[in-house]
């Protein structure tokens, strides 16, 4: 068995030392961010929309939105090796890439640790980057492990809001804003609800978070800051009366990327004595 | 039926005899073919066709296969996706014309393609997503609200009537499609975002083998029609006492309109407005006549759709714009114009 998966693995990695990818075109802004965190990004032909970090992918075609890419614009930079979120599609044009003969290595999306790992595996293992790819996975871990050793009985409540343009909406669980906050040491006050939702301003108030966590795209979104704290059922929560409100960058918060230990640190940064969630209960 | 044929004299442009309009178009058509084939985020040089698509490739020459494999499998289904498309969604827009008796009638507008849409995204939370089932719940949605159109449309005399009933009917189907997206999962939500698009860049070959016959066949049948749309065009009681069975005439129309619009949305996921521009477009210059309105528009909507296409594909390169994005920017000015043209209601 052993030597049957050490032939296999052989065979493999010759297969792969034939064809270093040297013209990669990344669908997902979260892959993006994994190729920049190697250094790889002159191998960079093309990349999507929502690759918007860090800021000199501005510079790269974009072949669309990683949802409605467009199969002709990703033929017409010829590239070698085609690295898709799960999210990437549609379907048809992935299988059309597929079809055409080109290399499409498609990666998870998930918000989970265990799926981060095999994200940042499969980029490595793609682009002839195994050993970097490794380090940077025990890097990781290392990281996070620091990060992750904190008292766990005070787990504060924590309510992550965001806005696109339109009304407040509240992460629940399984999402990636979610599993950020709990890592970080959070309860998430919306653990109830799953994805996405349009926030219940009556109901925030009901919850008592004692902390307050949202974006920077949000405030923009929602007015400025003035407006986020004013906002109704918002205002009266004690997180905003006692002025625990944590703005973070999007893709730092939503990104569960090669940066999650900085948005954890971030997170972790805000002051929070025992004492005052305490305080906060007995009220 | 009494076969009483009745033809409408064309008040349009002499020059254009209905012969020569449709031999007209289906050139333009040939020009727009060959032009959205060659042009594109990959330049396919228009000398180098013929090789392309009949000849042999040298293996050596790598060039000449990227051009063979994105003409035959991107964008050769692609460009007959529109064609077919746009060729149906021009008819429906016709045949809607005239069983509502209103000008302002298409697919969209009186709720056919939300009922469809609903159909779809219902099947998809539901159940699965494979395209066997969404054709027929799509269909069977478009029935409902055709139906449902076309009952409340007859209330109130004139355009009216018919446009607040779709302005109703779309409103409760577009609810009920957010609620359904409100229940889905995530990987249903996925599927969801792909089909709501707006979109041909589903086409691919099995695909159109399948919707081809199907569209083509369903299209033949609504030429057969002209006499019946003709008889219509007079008013219903007219219609009747010519001979028309206009009961179950009706009730063929709009059954074979739901079964032309309610696949294609299932595929598209709804273009706007190519029904309601092309048939007006083709009647300026040609006339009611239905014989030849029929056909003509048919061609129209196919050129309409077709360019349209192109134009999402090579504006914004290498990415490409929603196609609903421009039919939307070109029809929904011209719906205005037709809307001030101030017709007596």
């Amino acid at each position: 068995m052993k030597i049957f998966l050490t032939a296999v693995f052989m065979l493999l990695s010759l297969w792969a030392h034939a064809a270093a990818p040297q013209r990669v075109v990344v669908l997902g802004g979260a892959l993006t961010e994994i190729v920049y965190a190697f250094d790889a990004q002159n191998r960079l032909v093309g990349v999507d929309q929502s690759s918007v970090y860090p800021a000199a992918t501005a510079s790269i075609p974009k072949v669309g939105y990683y949802r409605s890419f467009s199969v002709e614009g990703v033929l017409s930079l010829r590239p070698d090796l085609i690295l898709a979120s799960d999210q990437a599609g549609p379907p048809e044009a992935i299988a059309q890439l597929r079809s055409l003969g080109k290399r499409v290595v498609v990666l998870s999306s998930a918000a989970t640790l265990d799926a981060l790992e095999q994200r940042i595996y499969g980029v490595a293992g793609a682009l002839q980057l195994r050993d970097d790819g490794r380090a940077k996975v025990a890097n990781l871990r290392a990281q996070l492990k620091l990060l992750a050793n904190k008292p766990a009985a005070a787990r504060p409540n924590a309510l992550v809001l965001f806005s696109r343009g339109g009304a407040p909406e509240g992460a629940g669980r399984e999402t990636a804003a979610d599993a950020t906050v709990r890592l970080a040491g959070f309860h998430n006050v919306l653990a109830g609800q799953k994805g996405y939702k349009p926030l219940s301003l009556e109901g925030i108030a009901q919850l008592k978070p004692q902390y307050l966590i949202t974006t920077t795209m949000s405030v923009a979104a929602l007015g400025g800051m003035e407006k986020v704290l004013a906002l109704p059922g918002v205002a009266s929560t004690p997180a905003v009366r006692q002025g625990n409100v944590l703005v973070l960058d999007d893709l730092l918060l939503l990104g569960f990327g090669p940066r999650l230990p900085e948005a954890i640190a971030q997170l972790q940064r805000a002051p929070r004595p025992a004492r005052l969630s305490q305080s906060g209960r007995g009220q | 039926m009494s076969g009483a044929t009745l033809t409408l004299a064309s008040p349009g442009l002499s020059l254009f005899t209905p012969l020569r309009a449709v031999l007209a178009l289906a050139l333009v058509l040939l020009v727009l073919l060959l032009l959205s084939l060659s042009h594109g985020a990959v330049g396919i040089p228009l000398q180098a066709m013929p090789q392309l698509l009949f000849g042999d490739i040298p293996a050596d020459h790598l060039e000449m296969q990227l051009w063979q494999s994105v003409l035959l499998e991107v964008r050769l289904p692609r460009a007959l996706f529109a064609i077919l498309a746009g060729g149906v969604l021009a008819l429906t827009g016709v045949l809607a014309q005239a069983l509502f008796r209103n000008p302002l009638a298409e697919p969209a507008l009186v709720g056919m393609v939300s009922g469809g849409a609903l159909g779809a995204v219902g099947v998809i939370v539901l159940g699965g997503g494979s395209f066997l089932l969404l054709a027929p719940a799509a269909f069977i949605g478009s029935l409902i609200t055709t139906v449902c159109a076309y009952h409340l449309g007859r209330r109130y005399p004139g355009v009216a009537g018919l446009l607040l009933a779709g302005v109703a009917i779309n409103a409760i189907c577009f609810s009920l499609i957010g609620l359904f997206t409100y229940l889905a999962d995530d990987t249903q939500l996925r599927t969801l975002t792909f089909w709501n698009m707006g979109s041909l860049a589903g086409a691919r070959w099995p695909l159109l083998a399948w919707l081809t016959p199907w569209l083509l066949g369903l299209s033949l049948l609504a030429l057969r029609y002209w006499r019946g749309l003709n008889a219509l065009l007079l008013g219903e009681r007219e219609a009747l006492h010519l001979g028309f069975p206009i009961k179950a005439l009706r009730r063929q129309l709009i059954v074979l309109m739901a079964l032309l619009v309610g696949p294609l949305v299932a595929a598209t996921g709804g273009i706007g407005f190519i029904g309601l521009v092309v048939p007006h477009l083709v009647r300026m210059v040609l006339g009611a006549d239905h014989r030849s309105l029929l056909p003509a528009a048919m061609l129209g909507g196919a050129c309409a759709l077709l360019a349209a296409d192109w134009l999402a594909r090579i504006a914004v390169m290498p990415a490409e714009l929603p196609i609903g994005i421009v039919t939307s920017l070109i029809g929904g000015p011209f719906f205005l114009y037709l809307l001030l043209k101030g017709r007596p209601v």
